[in-house]
């Protein structure tokens, strides 16, 4: 019994420090969520920078009230309208990229032609590149389109950008797929699009998920485009708002943060109920993962 | 496989709603229709007036404000889009104007600087030349002489001035300088002594704020006056004056010496933000242009006191706002309404007093204007006038940004004979040395 | 037969619209800002008149602004520790994590979720955090934070220290160098500015979640027999760490590096929120530089030729990484 106890206790004082090292990383992750949840509580009486860390009086809304509706006293513009925008930019954006992507990846994967070893990695490069690389061109072609200055613009470059990694993450899930499903139904007669839309289409499901959320995340989060293509702020997305409210001193910090956890809400959302498929998109971005 | 059908039933659906969200939600307000077909009696100017301007805040909002409500007594039919983007000089909204026009997506009208600063939005291409405008409505006679110059680029006139700043100004704390028993300084010697007394009380002597990038340069722009004079100053845009100058290495070490006074969180800080040290009554002086005046009365403060910027009396150095009108504009006639407006006494009178400047016109009545407004009226009519640089009066908008940039690095580095070499070689690269 | 050629026919067809849109988006679009940036064009009117390596080699002289020069001591000191903080907190929490913990899901989501959130948002946030406040108006953020919990010692400037870390010309070290030609290295130009570190805490914040995933995943592909077998040999945890996990997590440090490099090189979002250039350019980096230059000042050509600098060095990283991935992938 005593050797029991004592052979017990060194691994006792491990798992002690385990945990206490868990709780300590998971502090420094929480601290600004902390401080965006009180801050966003605090009435304005209370916001004072020395009282950051203070716990609020009570439930006070001010602050998102201000971020969201804005306030004409203080000529504060609201952010609503703006959230609209990323929700009107974001959901049609990423519809189509994934349908783009599912077209892509099914060929890609499924219908090798010669050549398409060099092209798809030569479509890939477009993911990595710094879109600085194609801002000036970008600007005076969309002016050209005239798509320049609305969210139908910002969404056909998302779609456009947004070829790659959809294509990629397409790619290697119809790469799982046993070819013999298919030679099996080209036996039974069907055509490329009739193994599309009976086999391939019915499976791809959870492939569509994962890349609805990435392409759903990353547009929602993406400033340089938002900023480079929408000028004017009534059509500007969430984030580029945010910023510019960030900007302006008028501006008070506890209304700032109130937007940016109103900004943070709807990708935060995601992650807490579709994590798992976060991860994945998040680890076919490395490529292998 | 049933519960895959199920999950390709909600994609189609789902790309059914996007369809109908692409189709009806992104498309921007329609503009109101046109009159009704049936004989409308007189024509009343309808539709939008697009105005662009970084004046989100303060004193500068205030007067816009005013202007648009005289506007809209005038127009009442006509919709006033404020399209503001803030930060402070307009470095953010200057961003955003540039894509605009550039993008052939034109607001009516805009806020510059009048002078070489509007090399940079190529009027010839972007921007309708307003001489007709000038000589209908009289202007070329209300203006003073000076800033009919300035306005001239190219031969042409491409903005309205609607007020005239002041940037050499030292800001200072009344209450500070009475209980310490302190004058506000006339030389930087003098500054020196007063900003040791400051020092050893625990106030910040001289408070700056350098975020936005131009505000070092416009504080070194004073020293420059200081050690040169105003002729000399003058000169240095126009080739006249070389920068290799020992007079200029004689400003920088003055300028590197100042900086050890001021605040030590100034690259954190705005102008405004900085100039909150004075009404707190925790720094002392601050040089900053005179739309100071109006976001002190924003602020409700009233314990301030003016001075020229130290060993600059008697020299005034001025920029003005201007707003231009833009090729393509979508409301041509109510954007010449605007301007009109915008260049008249009741324009100018409403405007300023809040702005915390002085008309561009010369006929404004000073009752109208505050203590602080009148000495300046008093001075711009007797003073010798300088360009500003920082404020896009003195040099075009290239040169100016990498002035800013130089001397923003030196704000830190304090190297004096390489941020010397620097300002002459940028001189040079425009074409104005040798 | 004929069937199957139609498919063929289909297939491209399907294809076409994307290759077309990368071909011109992408590579056109690169093709036409690399020639930018040989031309005249610095205003808002298009000036294609070429200029040969002007604007080059305008970046790279230190007069009369060096701004470039200092943008890119920044970028190698910012790749450089993130590239070190993201990796080692994203090793140790995996390890931590790998103890068969309780309430592993929730650590992870909360090790992961600031992935989720806008390098936009991040910034806000860590901008009121990290404000330093002042000796007048008091301390405000993380330094009021250490006041509170008696580390009042730790306070500091954060992102508006402009200090520059680097070796002194009148220390002996430095003395040698100068001694030896190389003052350069001897000079602010090889340094370590201290704002970094703040953009370093928030990038890491947000980025290592990621890194702590890739190892995690690949902690849980090691067999448990290789653990056992050099615990059989006599090792201890530590040195099965040393000799026999690691080395097996090489091939995820190397993507994790590449991955996380090539963000670093082309940060800019986070850069916009929380800093701007900084206390004389100490937070400053390209891809800022460029959008600053290319639509603030009109300058086309420089902005262009920043780009192209950007998406070389960014290429230099990105390139053989596809290259062998895409050979492995043939190989099997």
């Amino acid at each position: 019994m005593t050797a029991q106890t004592q052979t017990r206790k060194p691994i006792r004082a491990s798992r002690i420090a385990i945990y206490a090292a868990l709780f300590l990383a998971a502090a420094f992750y929480l601290l600004p969520v902390y401080v965006l949840f009180i801050t966003g509580m605090k009435s304005f009486q209370e916001v004072n920078l020395s009282r950051m860390w203070d716990l609020p009086s009570g439930f006070h809304f001010d602050s998102y009230i201000t971020a969201w509706f804005g306030s004409e006293k203080e000529s504060i513009t609201g952010l609503a309208g703006n959230f609209m925008n990323s929700i009107y930019l974001a959901i049609p954006a990423t519809l189509f990229s994934a349908v783009l992507g599912s077209l892509n990846g099914y060929v890609l994967a499924k219908w090798k032609f010669r050549g398409s070893n060099i092209l798809f990695p030569l479509m890939l490069f477009g993911m990595f590149i710094p879109y600085q690389s194609i801002l000036i061109p970008l600007v005076q072609v969309l002016k050209n389109m005239s798509l320049y200055g609305s969210i139908q613009g910002l969404i056909f470059v998302h779609v456009v950008y947004g070829i790659p990694i959809t294509t990629l993450i397409f790619r290697n899930y119809f790469a799982e797929i046993p070819t013999e499903l298919i030679e099996a139904a080209k036996i039974d007669g069907a055509g490329i699009l009739g193994i599309y839309r009976h086999i391939l289409f019915p499976i791809s499901m959870p492939g569509f998920v994962v890349v609805m959320i990435w392409q759903f995340q990353s547009i929602w989060n993406d400033f340089l485009f938002g900023v480079i293509v929408t000028s004017r702020p009534t059509v500007q997305p969430m984030t580029v708002a945010l910023n510019n409210m960030a900007g302006s001193y008028v501006v008070q910090w506890n209304v700032q943060m109130a937007g940016a956890l109103i900004a943070a809400l709807p990708t935060l959302l995601v992650f807490i109920f579709l994590g798992r498929y976060f991860m994945r998109g998040l680890l076919a971005g490395s490529l292998k993962g | 496989m049933s519960r895959n059908m199920r999950w390709a039933i909600v994609l189609c659906l789902a790309l059914i709603i996007l369809s109908i969200v692409i189709a009806c939600a992104p498309a921007p307000t329609p503009a109101p229709t046109a009159a009704p077909p049936t004989a409308a009696p007189k024509p009343v100017a309808r539709g939008k007036l697009e105005m662009f301007s970084w004046w989100t805040a303060g004193g500068e909002a205030d007067g816009l404000n005013a202007m648009y409500d005289i506007y809209k007594k005038t127009y009442p039919t006509v919709d006033i889009v404020n399209a503001t983007v803030a930060g402070g000089a307009g470095t953010n909204a200057k961003a955003v104007l540039a894509t605009r026009l550039s993008g052939g997506d034109p607001p009516d009208s805009f806020q510059l600087h009048a002078g070489l600063e509007v090399e940079s939005y190529a009027p010839d291409k972007y921007l309708q030349p307003l001489d007709a405008l000038y000589t209908s409505e009289g202007l070329d006679k209300a203006f003073p002489k000076d800033l009919l110059t300035l306005l001239k680029y190219q031969d042409h006139y491409w903005g309205m001035p609607v007020n005239i700043h002041r940037a050499n100004v030292l800001w200072y704390n009344k209450k500070i300088f009475t209980d310490n028993n302190l004058q506000p300084p006339k030389t930087w010697d003098e500054f020196y002594k007063v900003a040791d007394t400051l020092k050893a009380k625990n106030i910040v002597p001289l408070v700056i704020g350098t975020k936005e990038g131009w505000e070092a340069g416009h504080t070194f722009e004073t020293v420059l006056i200081a050690s040169l004079g105003a002729d000399g100053y003058r000169g240095l845009w126009t080739g006249k004056t070389q920068w290799t100058d020992p007079k200029v290495t004689q400003a920088l070490e003055t300028y590197k010496k100042v900086m050890t006074y001021v605040n030590t969180d100034h690259s954190a800080l705005t102008w405004d933000a900085a100039a909150q040290y004075l009404v707190d009554g925790k720094g002392a002086m601050h040089i900053m242009g005179d739309w100071t005046d109006g976001w002190f009365t924003s602020k409700k403060f009233t314990g301030y006191g003016w001075a020229p910027a130290p060993g600059t009396t008697g020299v005034f150095d001025a920029l003005s706002d201007s707003f231009a009108a833009t090729k393509g504009a979508k409301n041509q006639d109510n954007l010449m309404n605007w301007l009109k407006l915008a260049g008249s006494k009741a324009g100018q009178e409403a405007f300023n007093p809040k702005k915390g400047s002085i008309c561009a016109r010369t006929d404004c009545d000073p009752k109208l204007f505050n203590e602080y407004l009148q000495s300046a009226m008093k001075d711009w009519s007797s003073n010798a006038i300088v360009p500003s640089v920082a404020h896009g009066a003195a040099a075009v908008e290239k040169w100016a940004t990498v002035y800013k940039d130089i001397l923003n690095s030196f704000a830190t580095k304090g190297d004096v004979a390489a941020a010397q070499k620097s300002l002459q070689q940028v001189c040079v690269d425009n074409k104005m040395c040798k | 037969m004929r069937r199957v050629s139609s498919d063929r026919i289909i297939a491209l067809a399907m294809l076409t619209p994307s290759v077309i849109a990368i071909a011109i988006f992408v590579y056109g679009f690169i093709g036409f800002t690399g020639f930018s940036s040989f031309t005249n064009w610095n205003s808002l009117v298009p000036d294609f008149s070429t200029v040969g390596w002007r604007n080059y080699e305008r970046l790279f002289s230190a007069i009369p602004t060096d701004r470039f020069l200092l943008d890119l001591r920044n970028t190698v000191s910012f790749t450089i520790l993130f590239l070190i903080a993201c990796i080692v907190l994203g090793f140790l929490l995996a390890v931590l994590l790998d103890q068969r913990v309780k309430g592993e899901g929730i650590f992870r989501s909360i090790f992961l979720f600031p992935m989720a959130i806008s390098f936009i948002v991040t910034g806000v946030v860590w901008r009121w955090l990290l404000n330093p406040g002042t000796v007048q108006t008091g301390s405000s953020g993380v330094n009021l934070l250490f006041e509170k919990i008696g580390l009042g010692f730790l306070r500091w400037g954060w992102f508006t220290d402009p200090t520059i870390w680097h070796i002194k010309p009148d220390t002996g070290l430095g003395q040698f160098l100068v001694g030896i030609g190389l003052d350069g290295i001897a000079s602010p130009y090889f340094g370590v500015p201290v704002a970094i570190f703040s953009l370093v805490i928030a990038a890491t914040w947000q980025m290592s979640g990621y890194t702590m995933a890739m190892f995690l995943a690949g902690l849980r592909g090691i067999p448990e027999e290789l653990r056992e077998a050099a615990r059989v040999d006599g090792a201890n945890e530590i040195q099965i760490y040393r000799h026999v996990i690691i080395p097996l997590l090489q091939p995820i440090t190397l993507s994790a590096v590449i991955v996380l490099g090539h963000i670093s090189l082309k940060i800019f979002d986070l850069v916009v929120s929380m800093t701007g250039p900084g206390p004389a350019f100490a937070t400053d980096v390209p891809a800022f530089f460029m959008w600053d230059t290319t639509f603030r000042g009109n300058n086309f050509a420089q902005g262009a030729a920043i780009a192209t600098i950007l998406l070389v060095s960014v290429a230099v990283l990105i390139v053989p990484y596809l290259i062998n991935t895409m050979r492995t992938e043939a190989e099997l």
